[in-house]
């Protein structure tokens, strides 16, 4: 068993300097909490409360249609795993401008810390490769945040980074949870840039 | 046309070429830039012409679900999808289909009919019996093609109602339209 000492609060940042730089979109729960906090909920963030496996799609629609501009999908591991197929659709598709970022706590921190499979024997980075995902990375220390902040800027996408973190309480903060309001300050921002 | 022999030349056109083409044209004509689908008798044609073409792209997904998240990502951009599947699939998406109701995300789905008109596999009822309940249930409006000439209207609503309007539509092609399989 890999020991996991990596804490999920303050990890984003170190990995994302400059926020501004990409478009996000994130799935539910604590990984959308510890996102939104990156960008200050910011308008080139779209986050998700509901809809659960829909991140990684929604972030290949974008890739492919903004072609010009990096994104990056921000989910956990119960997120991934309720479409992992999902990760087949964006290894044919190949976008090089997308970047999946999974944020494992092992369970479901939303519902009360139940065990998920990858506390057991579900390997993340086994299965983005075995669908085709070429950059894989696993990260499970805080010492490995300086090659995931590398990682998500080298090569080409599609990128799948496989953040390992302790359990614990998701970064505090509270967004904007209405996707009417989410969707129009998205793309007003979006098509104004 | 590049002189040299193709598949579905001449005598060995496909059987859904010519509405498929009109449609397509529609569809691109309007913008639409991704046609998501999963595979099927109805869409397959669609799928080969939006493939040959240089200015659209289609995406292959693993389940139908995949195109209505797809979509609603383009859409933040300011682009246009399409998502294509059988009956079968919509029973796939009515959670993402939250996008509809609680996002105004327009989506534009084109459902190949299985479980009406002349079925003859007892499989396909119970979905095909569901889809205008659940598309109903989740906000879509539905544009139903039973005969080729209610094609290109029935196109037409759909994409003015997604695309000026807002709203998400669902162009629903039946068997009579399309012809039940044999088994």
């Amino acid at each position: 068993m890999t020991e996991i000492t990596l804490n999920r609060i303050g990890a984003l940042p170190q990995i994302f300097p400059n926020p501004d730089d990409y478009l996000f979109v994130t799935g539910l729960a604590g990984p959308a909490r510890d996102a939104a906090a990156l960008t200050n909920d910011g308008a080139n963030m779209f986050t998700m409360a509901g809809c659960m496996g829909a991140a990684m799609t929604m972030g290949l629609g974008m890739a492919l249609s903004a072609p010009e501009r990096d994104v990056v999908v921000i989910a956990g591991d119960g997120e991934m795993m309720m479409n992992i197929g999902s990760l087949a659709t964006i290894a044919s598709q190949a976008p090089k401008n997308l970047t999946l970022v999974c944020v494992d706590n092992g369970g479901h921190g939303e519902t009360g810390g139940q065990d998920g499979h990858t506390s057991v024997r579900t390997n993340l980075a086994k299965v983005a490769e075995g669908f085709g995902i070429q950059n894989v990375l696993t990260v499970s220390t805080d010492a490995g945040l300086k090659d995931a902040a590398e990682f998500v800027k080298s090569g080409n996408g599609p990128r799948f980074l496989w953040l390992r973190v302790m359990p614990g309480e998701p970064t505090a903060f509270k967004r904007n949870m209405n996707p009417a309001e989410c969707r129009v300050r998205f793309k007003t921002h979006f098509l104004a840039g | 046309m590049d002189g040299n022999v193709h598949p579905h030349d001449d005598d060995n056109v496909h059987p859904h070429d010519v509405w498929s083409r009109a449609l397509f044209k529609q569809f691109k004509d309007a913008g639409v830039k991704l046609f998501s689908y999963i595979p099927d008798a109805g869409n397959a044609r669609l799928v080969e012409l939006a493939d040959e073409d240089n200015e659209t792209r289609t995406v292959l997904l693993t389940t139908e679900e995949e195109g209505v998240s797809l979509a609603a990502g383009a859409d933040l951009v300011g682009e246009r999808a399409v998502l294509m599947m059988q009956s079968s699939g919509v029973g796939n998406c009515p959670n993402f289909l939250s996008f509809v109701k609680g996002g105004n995300f327009p989506i534009l789905m084109m459902v190949s009919m299985r479980g009406d008109y002349g079925e003859q596999n007892p499989w396909q009822y119970p979905m095909g019996e569901a889809v205008e309940p659940i598309l109903e249930a989740m906000g879509v409006l539905i544009f139903k093609v039973e005969r080729a000439d209610e094609l290109e209207g029935a196109a037409t609503a759909a994409l003015n109602t997604a695309f000026k309007a807002g709203k998400s539509a669902a162009l629903v092609l039946s068997q009579k339209f399309l012809g039940a399989k044999g088994f």
